[in-house]
């Protein structure tokens, strides 16, 4: 009964979705007001049944309904309620459902807080969202319906994969969706604008406040999935330049340089056509991320379905939409109004510089990604491009980025001053030169690649803080005027500098992570001791637990330094009997930013067992700074400029109100 | 400066940019990037020691040995040819003889494939795209060996020396 109705409400979502495609954009046309409302209760109704289409799926998954199809797939009754819960979006049909899911919410809090946005605006907004919606309802309803009943019910599930059956599972996919589905408003306020005609200043102040949410959500979602990646596969790796890791990275950064240009579109009223075509580009990376997970076109670690009906509907929905939005804005992007003049060298100078290497570097993430799979359709055969690609390509491109981004914030408005900005960050520099040589000198006879690229960490993070220390007047004022500034400050600048400075952090702990990491690979037997890095690891003991839906072996280390035991690390390797296959679950131990991690390999017949120890140095510094990044980006979201109900210019508010 | 020179300035900057990209790009292409091979294809063209290159395939049942230190060898087999194949490290958790199995490194002055990377899947069936349409092309598909597939998983990879940038190198 539950999946029947959770098909129903769906299909009814897809009916509400037809309606807010259509009706409101007559509304517009006739400026019709009661017609274009339409479109508020449509979203809003349709996010209601969508959530009880998802909720029924999430209590088919937690009753164990194995007369479902997909709760037999990917579930089991002796399955933690965690796992049964997040197994809901760890299979394609509910990951699709979680996706309209969150689709649906964005366009509900654009009709239940876009109330002082322009009414046609608005129902223009509204239609586009509703334009996507049905699209992916009718893929879920045609080729992905999660609530397919099986004829003759088994007893029992086929279980969840073992690797999704973790913590990971339940923040990492949402919040990525959060990101990737986030740009679909930026795209629909795009398409808006392009339908209407009509852009300006007021819109970037629109559009600002939904793409930060959604970069919020990806930045955290991405840091997140490669966080897991990492202590899940059980070798230490975070990130693997893999084609659905890409996938969430293009649009990142695209989303990223859209940031930025709204910034100016906002502050400037320039670069008006670039803002629309970056919003249109963003959601369509979003798009072809989720064609490249979900149609399985990609030789892929993640490797999904491979159902070609599946990656032909979802090839459909792209080149519709793709094609749709540039043959728009090919038709009418001449005719919106250029915006404000600015000299090469300013602040609008810097952000146009942002913009380029971000989107140089994300066609070059771009080109990478499907080099292989064109090469195999068109020449017929197959390669792999991976990380040394990206690193002679994507590597020296962020480079130049990084060494601009203290720049940037700098430069004053229209006209800025290239050599006064210099001097101002001299200090910065000095610091990242000291810090060089510091490094230098420690790791002597090391490649000098390491302590430079650390050397351009501590300048991003330098010159994040000089711009801090000139807003506020740091060591120039007495501290009273300098501390009353500092909270003064806009919470958007406070945000610029977090996030800037969360990029330093993680470029640190890329290059620590990657140049000082120590590895022990060997076969150890009871007793014996494995020296990584300082730290002395003596193997305890081996033996054999019982989990709910496992079995496990654990080994026991007993983690020292200097004769001082410090801790007592288990990691430990589960088979799942279910579906006959294991996992290594590797044991962390955080020292300060470092990490001890230990992970298992096959146990031999004379009772030793493989075992994998690396000690990653300032490891954790690839995490924090994303979300540093994604606190910047929480800070600038609370500025009350940017405020989702911010208030509105008088004269706007005597049009919107005319009865007060 | 004029409206017209400052235009030119941003385009001249965005074209030194893109060319900067295209250079690298180019440059990239000529020594990163991995073939893909199956035993077959290495008997039937030559291929010279240390080339890098991806061996994709089953593992010949009954091939695994295990050495001391972690050292294993095994044989990658296509229904054509077989390739020896030596690796020094942890397998990934579902390697196993008779599946599929993709390893990235160079042939040796002996023959014999070194690998310092092995890519699995943690799946019973699991059987590398790569692999599953080389046996296709080939004519030794059966039918059940990709038979499920769809679960979303990652695979486990492993590498020999420490090679904390990815499964690819």
């Amino acid at each position: 009964m539950i999946a029947e109705a959770g098909h129903y409400a769906l299909v009814l979502a897809l009916g509400l979705a037809l309606i807010q495609s259509i009706v409101p954009l007559i509304g517009a046309r006739l400026r019709d007001a009661a017609l274009m409302n339409v479109a508020r209760s449509t979203a809003l109704a349709q996010l209601l049944f969508v959530g009880a289409s998802f909720i029924a799926l999430v209590m088919l998954h937690v009753g164990s309904d194995f007369s479902v199809a997909n709760v037999y797939e990917n579930s089991h009754s002796m399955k933690p309620l965690l796992y049964k819960i997040t197994g809901v979006w760890g299979n394609h049909e509910g990951s699709m459902l979680l996706w309209v899911s969150i689709l649906a919410l964005f366009g509900g809090l654009v009709a239940a807080f876009g109330n002082n946005l322009p009414l046609s605006l608005r129902a223009h907004v509204l239609a586009v969202q509703a334009w996507i919606a049905s699209a992916f309802y009718l893929f879920i309803l045609m080729t992905s319906n999660p609530f397919l009943r099986i004829a003759n019910p088994p007893i029992e599930g086929r279980d969840l994969n073992p690797v999704l059956q973790d913590i990971g599972l339940a923040v990492h996919p949402p919040m990525l969706y959060l990101g990737y589905v986030g740009f679909s408003i930026s795209f629909s306020f795009a398409i808006a604008a392009l339908m209407e005609g009509r852009i300006d200043a007021a819109w970037a102040r629109w559009v600002r406040p939904w793409t930060l949410v959604a970069w919020i959500f990806l930045t955290l979602g991405i840091a997140m999935g490669s966080y897991w990646a990492y202590y899940e596969l059980g070798w230490g790796g975070w990130w693997f330049w893999d084609p659905v890791e890409n996938a969430s990275l293009m649009p990142w950064l695209a989303g990223t340089a859209l940031l930025h240009s709204a910034l100016v579109m906002e502050k400037r009223n320039a670069l008006k056509v670039w803002t629309i075509l970056l919003s249109i580009l963003t959601f369509s990376l979003s798009l072809l991320g989720t064609f490249l997970v979900r149609s399985g076109v990609i030789t892929s670690v993640h490797a999904f379905a491979t159902d070609p009906t599946r990656g032909v509907f979802i090839l459909l929905i792209l080149c519709l939409f793709i094609g749709g939005s540039l043959s728009l804005f090919a038709g009418r992007a001449t005719a919106l109004k250029q915006g404000g003049l600015f000299a090469p060298i300013s602040r609008e100078g810097a952000l146009v510089l942002n913009n380029l290497l971000l989107t140089v570097a994300c066609a070059v993430v771009l080109f990478g990604t499907l080099y292989p799979l064109a090469m195999e359709v068109l020449a017929d055969f197959k390669m792999s491009v991976g990380a040394p690609f990206y690193n002679l390509t994507f590597v020296p491109l962020f480079t130049l980025l990084l060494l601009a981004v203290p720049l940037g914030p700098m430069l004053a408005w229209k006209r800025g001053d290239l050599l006064g900005v210099t001097q101002r960050l001299l200090a910065a520099g000095v610091a990242a030169l000291v810090v060089i040589a510091i490094v230098w000198a420690w790791t002597r006879g090391g490649s000098a690649l390491a302590p430079l690229a650390i050397g351009l960490g501590v300048f991003v993070i330098a010159g994040a803080l000089t711009d801090l220390a000139e807003r506020t007047g740091l060591f120039r004022l007495p501290f009273a005027t300098t501390l009353h500034r500092a909270r003064g400050l806009p919470r958007s600048t406070w945000g610029s500098v977090f996030a800037h400075a969360g990029l330093g952090i993680a470029l640190i702990g890329i290059v620590c992570e990657t140049t000082w990491n120590s590895e022990y690979i060997a076969t150890m037997k009871q007793n014996d001791v494995a020296h990584v890095a300082g730290y002395d690891l003596k193997l305890d003991r081996l033996f054999q637990r019982q989990g709910p839906n496992y079995r496990e072996m654990i080994a026991e280390f007993n983690v020292s330094r200097d004769g001082d035991t410090l801790s007592v690390m288990t990691p430990s390797k589960r088979s799942f009997t279910t579906r006959g296959s294991s996992t290594t679950e590797a044991a962390l131990l955080t020292r300060g930013a470092s990490q001890l991690y230990v992970s298992l390999g096959d146990a031999t017949a004379e009772g030793a067992i493989a075992v994998r120890i690396y000690h990653k140095p300032l490891v954790l510094l690839i995490w924090w700074g994303p979300v540093l990044m994604a606190f910047g980006g929480v800070l600038s979201l609370s500025d009350r400029r940017l405020r989702v109900g911010a208030p509105k210019p008088a004269r706007a508010k005597q049009r919107l109100q005319p009865a007060e | 400066m004029t409206r017209k020179q400052r235009r030119m300035t941003i385009i001249g900057g965005s074209l030194a940019v893109l060319a900067l990209a295209a250079a690298l790009v180019l440059n990239a292409l000529r020594d990163s990037i991995v073939f893909f091979s199956t035993p077959t294809m290495v008997a039937e063209k030559h291929v010279e020691p240390g080339k890098r290159f991806r061996l994709g395939g089953l593992v010949q049942p009954g091939s695994l040995q295990r050495g001391d230190n972690l050292a294993v060898t095994f044989e990658v087999a296509d229904g054509g040819a077989k390739l020896p194949v030596a690796y020094k490290g942890i397998l990934p958790d579902l390697f196993r003889e008779g599946q599929g199995v993709v390893a990235e490194g160079a042939l040796d002055a002996n023959g014999v494939f070194k690998a310092d990377t092995v890519l699995a899947k943690h799946d019973e069936t699991y059987m590398p795209k790569d692999v599953a349409d080389a046996l296709k092309k080939q004519g030794h598909w059966k039918d059940d060996y990709g038979a499920k597939t769809s679960d979303g998983v990652k695979p486990a990879a492993t590498t020999a020396q420490g090679n904390p940038q990815g499964a690819v190198r």
